[in-house]
Order: C-alpha cells, then structure tokens, then sequence
C-alpha cells in the first residue's frame, strides 16, 4: 500500500502523520564487526542528556552573583549530548573494535604483553584506597604509606638496590629521573660531565631523556654477538662521561655477556651504569642489577609486574639507587618510622619532585598485589617460563625466518624477515598485518633499529605451549604463503578481517584532521 | 608454590626443555656469569594465595580515611589539584573494560580502533576546553604537562627565561624546577599579591622570555587575569603557558579565547578516582601553528585500504621512537587509560552537564566560604573572585586545623607551605567544594572548624 492512499477512501484511519527525527544518529546500528561507529559528535542531540547530580539544599545563586560577568563564557562549551544508554553503546561497539591481552595472545616484543591478574584491579578499584585524597595527613593514610614502603624495600630486594622512589610516572620518567640523579651525583664531587653513552640497540627515550637530562648523547655500536662492543665503548669512555644507559638484557633479547667489564671500565672513569630495566622480566629472581655493577634501576613495573597498559598507559616507572645515590632520590619518600608508624620524608639532597603528587598510586598498587601472589618463587618462575617460552619459539622459526644474533635468548627473540623480503617481497609489515588476521597481535616490528626486518617476539610466561605452537604455526603459514604465491599474496592484502584494513599513515600526516572540528 | 599464572604443567616444561636440548631450567640462563647469579632465592615476603593477600589489603585499608560516605570517610574540603567530583556507575563500569584497560599502545592501528577512537573524540572534547585546535592523547599529569608546556614554548621562542606566577601549583612548580635542571631553563617567579599574581614588575622591566605561565584559576583558587599575562607574553616575545582547570571551562571563558597560546592542566577533575594522587591525567593543548612541537601522542583521522574512515597515530616524526636525542619529548607510554575515562565522563556530563558541575560547585564553594568567614578569627586571604576554591587565614596554622577536624569525619582542606614560604598565604587554609557537597555537610564543617581553633 502506497502511503500515498487517501485515507478517506476507504473508511479505515490512515496512519498518522509523524515529523522526521532531526540531529544526531540512530545508535543501534548493529556494528558488532566492521561498520564504522559514528563519533560522539554525530550522536549528539542538543538537550539530550546522562548526567544527574547530588541534592544539595545549596541556594542556587546565578553565576554573575558567583563570578563577575566579565569571566564568564557567552557561550558554553560545546560537547556532545547523549543518553546515558548511547553513551554505553557507543563505548561498549568501541571496545569490539579493539584488541586486548584479555582476548589472546599479544607477543609484542619490548612490552612484556603479560596477563593483568584480575586481582589486582579489585585491588586498586577498591574506596579504602581509590578514594584516599592524596593531601590527606599521614595519619589518615597510614595503609596507603605502609604499601608503599613494602613496595619499595620489593623492587629494592628485586634489583639488588639500597633506595627506590615510586614517583615516576612511566618508564621514560624513570630514566629522565634517572639521569637527574646521575647529574646530581656528579655535581656533588665538583665534577661536570657532559656526555652520556648508549649502545645503537637502545629504545627511543633513552637517547630522547639523554637529551633532556642536559646531556649529549653518545652511541656506540653492538658487536657481531649481539652486545656492547667493548673497543668502541672503551674509546668512547673519558672523564667527560657521566654514565651509560643499557637494557640487560637488552633490546635484542640478548644477555650482556661482558656486563662486568663493561661495568668495570665505566666505573674506572668515575661515571655511573644507568639500568632501563623494561626487559627484568627475564632476569627476576636470577640476576640482580646491584650484582652487575648497576648504579640506578628504573623499572616498568607495566610491563614486568603485569599491571594493564589501558591502551597506552597508565604505567610506573619506579627508580632504584644504590646507597651513594640515596640522597639525591625525589621526595618526599614514604618512610618507615621506629615506632612502626609511617610518614613522609625529605632525602638530605633531593634533585625533588617529579611528579605532581606520589606517582601513579593505584598502579603501585597492582604491583605490590602482583608481587605478594608471587614471592621469590613465583617471580623466579616468571622469568624461568618467560625465557624458556621464548627460546621455545625461537627455535620453531629457525630456518624460515633470519636468526641474526643466533645464541640463546632471554624474554624475548628478534627474528629477521630480511631473506624472506629477499627472495618474496614479503616484509616485517606485512607478517604483522597477516598475523592480525589469523588471531594474534603482531610482534613488535622495526625495532631494534639494527635489525633488518625486525620482528620482535615476546611472549611472555602467561602463554600456553599451545598458543606458542598456534603462534609460530601462523608466523610459518604466512612465510609459507609467500614463497608459494608471492608477497603480492595474502600477507600484502591483509588485514580484511579487523575492524579496519591497513591504514593509509601518510595521509594522516599530510592532511591532518586531530580533532572532531578539524573535519571538513 | 610455582608462578600462579603460568599454565605449563610439569610434563609440558620438560618437554620443551628437552626441544632445547636442555635438562633443567637453570641452564635457560647459561649465558649470565656463574659468578653473578643470585645463590639464594630473593628476600621478598612470602607468597600468598589471592584471598590472603585480599585479607592484608582489607587490614590496610583500614588504616586509610578516604573521602566519601563508607566506614573512616571524611567529607573531603580538599582540592589543591584533585577534587572529589562526581564519577558515575557508567564511566566507573565503561572506563574498566578489559578491552581498554589490557591494550597496549594503538601501534597496530586495525585492531586499536577503539582506543583510537576514543582518543580522537577525547582531543577534541580538550581542545575545545582549551579553546585551542589541538590536543595530544594525554600526558602523565598536571605537573608532566606545565613542564612539556613550557618546554614546547622554548623551543618555539629560542628563549630559555621563563616568568611563572607563583599562584601556580607549588608541586608543579616544585617538578618544573627539578627538570630546568637538565633542561637549563631560567625560571623567574613572579610574586602574587593578595591572592592573584603581581605582574606590575615583569611589566615595567619586560626582559624577552620564553614562556609566561599562569595558573587559571591559580592554586589559591582565585582567578587569574589572563589579559595582563597575554600583555606580558606580548612585550616580552613568550608564549602564554595556562594551567588551568577543565572545570572552571564550563563557566569561564576558555583560556585560548583568552589569549592562551598552550593550556595545561590536570583532568583528573574528569571523572578520575582520587587515587592517592596518581594515575591522574595531563591534558595538553596548543595551537595548530605549534603542532609539529608537539608532545606525546597525537591521533588522527584517515582511510584504510578500502577508503573507509579510521584512526592512526600521527605526526609520528616528533616523537622518540624515530628522532631520537632530537625528539620534542621524552614520553611513550602516557596516561590513555584516563584519557578515555575522562572522554567517557564529558559525554556523561554533556553541554549542560559540564556547565552544571562547574556552577554547583562555585554555588557550593560559594556558600563554605561565606559559612567559614563568618567564625570569628577566620579571614578570607583574597577579596578576589574565586570558582571553587579559596583560601583562609585561620587563628591556628591550617595543619592543626586539619588534623582536629579529621576527628570530626572532615577532610578540611590542604595547609598552604610548600612553595609559599615567607609569604602571606602560608600557613593558610585552602578550601575545595565541588558539586558533592551539601549544605548540611557545609554545615557541619564550619561548626566543627568553629569548635576547632577555639
Ligand atoms: C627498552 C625500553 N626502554 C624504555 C621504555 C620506555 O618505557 P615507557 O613506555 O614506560 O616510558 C620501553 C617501553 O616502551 C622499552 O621497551
């Protein structure tokens, strides 16, 4: 029937005219998959709201009689207008469009993608700690200083170090922390150096904190076994140097096998070893850094203490010293007082804060729950499985992918796709992308940056041999498919079966649209 | 006890061992020095099963007080950069979502779309707060973020001078001053008088800078005015650097329309948990013009391979992982956890919603001061206009206010010290109230505090 009928013509009540419905979109859209999810701009309808608020039996002054005119906004700020039921959906169709550690296997390399106990987050969700303000007096927070301290004295025990401070942020904040300190060490014995020295397989912020702590950087470059090589390290030492950074192991997987001379020769010309400890995973309960010759310690405890990275952070990065650096530590520190109470304290010649108030506490938090399920014991047998997990794999691929430092790994493995893009086409993006496709995160690629085609493989304790064998099954099946159809085959079409297909990055960066009101 | 989340059975470990050709786990580690292997096992307290270690974090928890109506809850007055606003079941119930709590970076920008997305709409829910174009994906906190602020305007002047108000806050300013020492920057402190920065000095004498910083409103609760900075970053060739607040953004007029070339501040006022202090969230705003300067992440709008709308990270050059020594900033892993949270809580909120908890907390504000200058021996420090917060001079020092009053279930507010040495704000007290709180609390409190330094 055409809605066209008259209505009239046939005695039967024609259906009601109803007025279109303007602004915003449906938000029921079933997009569970690939559909595109409209912004929270688009479902917006003006005067549409969720937020509901206290009864206060406050007088409800106007704003001039609150703030004189002149401060006032003419308009308020826009932002969207949404039932408390899109606001859920909208989120909710977010969270199916992205990949987590709850829902597999996520070996990126550098990151230790370990399973988040679930414990944990009660944990730091729970009022008698997420609800303490951070000014309140020490008395009142007496529970909050006593986890605090007992972290500190466990990531102390951990690394073989005498003090810690919790403050930093993240792991980048550590080593500017730690730099800070190395600064102020040198600066205590009259002494001004310059220079700082990093090995070329280093992260990112190491040479970025370098830089940042005042300091030059200095690289020097990895020998044919995958370490610092000792003649250019010793060339590079002088009494201009005030430290070197190194990750051990470091970022090949790699234990420093010459980490006493190595820490020998940077002592003899009264510089510090700085220790970016992303990669303890491997070594917990095995090694300590304070027994290498390590001067300071920052720790990624989201990485290694298995608090979640929420998509990108929060994380902690705490520091640990060695007794001649205790006094130069951040403050206030949490103390542990005679009476057994605890309060707050100053160290005698503290660089100071760096963080606004004591750090990321719920994340200290999940550390201290993570390491308390553990003891000793666990925490060996997380760096015995992490590293036993890694070698594992790392013998399935030999002989499909590149082994380029070919000697026994810590937590993690870097293989190489360079023959394979040799003889194929077939590059460490397109394994990353194909492997999405097939159920697994991606490794970590292009890092190191002296690796080729680098794939950087961490799987961590938390994985079954199962899913280790599923994960090198597929890491073969896409080597194997591209020297049977080519690298134009399925691994250069991936991904086709995630919320998105390969994304055009260079686009993002030529014609940038970073906001919502940046769209034309 | 073995490591309670790993699945390998016995028979599994050996069997992969002996893959490797090895007979015992040990030998996994043959590569590190004999002489540097630990001999005995680490000192750690013992390990616990799951509901032991809950029992000893009830014990603890115990001996908080943290804010809110539970047993030991103060009513919290306390602010000085966290505030105790209103976070709903549905942000509490979206924001602990496995899928955004357990994602790494979005470095695999296919399967990250919803963080990605997230972030996009977060950047421009802050960007408009700033009333700027642009804002980044999120920096550690407050403190984190005035100090990229002021870094990002050196860079962008040549000039190493800094002019920052001391009605900053003194935490903030205490963490710019530790990094100045590696970045060298010259920070000058400009006085307050009354409440609100004194900027007839740098103005008679305007020396070049790089940066003018000014908090909005300031740590004392006043606000701030933002022409006279504007003037000063204008003489001396800076850029104006605000701290401000994302509330006050919902009555006040935003600080880019005000003249503000970067807007730093502290979101955890954005639906974030109190927390001890900490994962709070540094939000970062700037100017189109000054994007490439950049710090942390930056998300941004493209197409995937079959032309269809998705999100990447952008402007990816700026950052560590690929310039190195020569990178804008030193950060990787931010605070995207709480910038989603916060994305999600301004949606809850809305226009009007933003708005409302601005004007209920100024209302609320409004009527703790006027209830706590009326005790004999209380005194406002400033006469001027103030949003949620402000500060008193007591009869006592602030700190034996707070502490009497913690026996009466309040949290009174934080003793001005640190950073305010010498100065007529020391030794004040300084009142937060947001839309929580009522009048029978309000109340209550100033009966408690009347009672309290009799
Ligand atoms: C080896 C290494 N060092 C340092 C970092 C920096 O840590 P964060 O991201 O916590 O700042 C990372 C993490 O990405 C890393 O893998």
């Amino acid at each position: 029937m055409s809605s066209q009928t008259d209505p009239a013509s046939n005695g039967q009540p024609g259906p009601r005219p109803i007025s279109a419905v303007a602004g915003g979109r449906a938000s029921s859209a079933p997009v569970v998959g690939r559909d595109t999810e409209p912004t929270l701009f688009e479902l917006s309808v003006p005067g549409r709201h969720a937020a509901s608020f206290r009864t206060t039996q406050i007088p409800e002054w106007a704003a001039e009689e609150l703030v004189p005119a002149q401060y006032l906004a003419e308009t308020p700020v826009d932002l969207p207008d949404v039932s408390e039921r899109d606001l859920v959906a909208h989120f909710t169709r977010l969270t199916h469009r992205q990949y987590s550690v709850d829902l597999g296997a996520y070996p990126l390399g550098s990151c230790t993608m370990k399973y988040n106990p679930k414990v944990c987050d009660e944990a730091a969700s729970a009022a008698a700690f997420a609800n303490v303000h951070p000014a309140a007096p020490p008395a009142c927070t007496q529970g909050w200083l006593e986890v605090l301290v007992e972290l500190e004295e466990s990531l102390c025990a951990i690394t073989g170090m005498s003090a810690a401070t919790l403050q930093p942020a993240a792991g980048a904040a550590g080593e500017l922390t730690g730099l800070l300190l190395m600064r102020a060490y040198h600066e205590s014995r009259g002494e001004d150096r310059t220079r700082v020295i990093i090995p070329d397989s280093a992260h990112g912020t190491n040479p970025a904190s370098v830089t940042l702590g005042g300091y030059e950087v200095t690289t020097v470059g990895t020998n044919d076994r995958g370490g610092v090589d000792l003649d250019s390290l010793r060339a590079a030492l002088g009494p201009d140097v005030a430290g070197i950074m190194l990750t051990n192991p470091n970022t090949l997987g790699l234990f420093e096998e010459d980490i006493v001379e190595i820490a020998t020769a940077v002592h003899e010309v009264g510089a510090l070893l700085y220790y970016d400890g992303a990669n303890l995973n491997a070594i917990l309960g095995v090694v300590r850094p304070g027994d290498m010759g390590f001067d300071i310690v920052h720790l990624n405890l989201h990485k290694t203490f298995a608090t979640p990275h929420g998509g990108g952070g929060p994380g902690a990065g705490p520091v640990a010293v060695s007794a001649r650096l205790a006094d130069f530590l951040p403050g206030p520190r949490p103390a542990r007082l005679d009476d057994g109470r605890f309060a707050w304290a100053q160290p005698a010649a503290s660089i100071g804060r760096i963080h606004g108030w004591h750090g990321n506490a719920l994340v200290l938090l999940r550390a201290w729950t993570y390491i308390r399920l553990h003891g000793a014991e666990g925490l060996r047998g997380v760096a015995e499985t992490a590293v036993l997990n890694a070698n594992w794999l790392k013998e399935k691929l030999r002989g499909t992918f590149d082994l380029p430092y070919d000697r026994p790994v810590m937590h993690e493995c870097v293989v190489s796709a360079e023959s394979l893009d040799k003889a194929t086409g077939l590059r460490a993006l397109d394994v990353a992308k194909r492997l999405l496709e097939l159920g697994f995160h991606s490794p970590t690629v292009y890092f190191p940056l002296i690796v080729h085609e680098a794939l950087m493989i961490e799987p961590t304790e938390t994985e079954s041999p199962q899913t280790l064998a599923a994960l090198a099954d597929a890491l073969l099946l896409v080597a194997r498919e591209a020297t049977e159809e080519g690298a134009a085959g399925e691994a250069r079409q991936a991904p086709r079966t995630t919320p998105v297909r390969r994304v055009d990055e260079a686009r993002a960066a030529r014609r940038l649209v970073a906001t919502y009101d940046q769209r034309s | 006890m073995t490591a309670p989340f790993v699945p390998h059975t016995d028979a599994e470990v050996a069997a992969m061992l002996g893959d490797l050709g090895l007979e015992s786990l040990d030998e996994l580690f043959a590569t590190i020095p004999a002489a540097l292997r630990l001999a005995g096992g680490l000192d750690l307290p013992p390990q616990q099963s799951e509901a032991d270690v809950v029992d000893r974090l009830v014990d603890l928890g115990e001996h908080n007080r943290p804010a809110g109506r539970c047993a030991g809850g103060l009513v919290c007055f306390a602010g000085a950069g966290a505030y105790d606003h209103e976070v709903p079941a549905a942000v509490r119930s979206l924001a602990s979502r496995s899928e955004f709590v357990t994602a790494y970076t979005p470095y695999q920008a296919e399967v990250a779309q919803g963080v990605l997305q997230a972030l996009f709409e977060y950047q421009t829910m802050i960007a408009r707060l700033a009333g700027l174009e642009i804002a980044n994906g999120s920096l550690y906190d407050g403190a984190a973020s005035l100090v990229e602020g002021v870094n990002l305007a050196v860079a962008a002047t040549g000039d190493r001078r800094v002019l920052c108000s001391a009605g900053v806050n003194p935490r903030w300013r205490a963490v710019l001053a530790t990094f100045s020492k590696g970045s060298g920057h010259d920070v000058v402190t400009l006085p307050l008088r009354d409440g609100v920065t004194d900027w007839s000095a740098a103005v008679a004498r305007p020396a070049s800078a790089g940066a003018v910083v000014v908090g909005f409103p300031n740590y004392l609760g006043c606000i701030e005015d933002l022409a006279a900075a504007r003037d000063l970053a204008d003489r001396t060739g800076a850029r104006l650097v605000v701290c401000a607040d994302p509330i006050a953004s919902g009555l006040l007029r935003t600080p880019g329309s005000l003249g503000a070339d970067v807007v730093v501040g502290e979101g955890q006022p954005l639906g974030i948990a109190l927390g001890y202090g900490g994962p709070y969230l540094g939000l970062f705003a700037c100017r189109a013009a000054d994007v490439r300067r950049l710090p942390g992440r930056l998300v941004g709008e493209t197409v995937d391979a079959d032309g269809k709308l998705a999100y990447v990270t952008t402007l990816r050059a700026r950052e560590q992982d690929i310039r190195r020594e020569k990178a804008s900033s030193n950060v990787c892993t931010n605070q995207t956890l709480m910038a989603v949270t916060a994305a999600i809580q301004l949606g809850w909120l809305g226009t009007s919603g933003l708005r409302e908890i601005a004007l209920r907390s100024a209302r609320a504000a409004r009527y703790a001061h006027d209830s706590l200058a009326a005790i004999d021996g209380v005194e406002p420090l400033s006469p001027h206009p103030y949003l949620r917060e402000f500060a008193l001079r007591l009869p006592v020092d602030a700190e034996v206010a707070i502490e009497r009053l913690v026996d009466e279930g309040y949290l009174a507010g934080v003793a001005v010290r640190d950073g305010f040495a010498g100065t007529d704000a020391e030794g004040c007290l300084l009142v937060a109230a947001t839309e929580r709180r009522t009048r029978g609390e309000i109340d209550g409190f100033a009966a408690s505090l009347e009672k309290a330094i009799r």
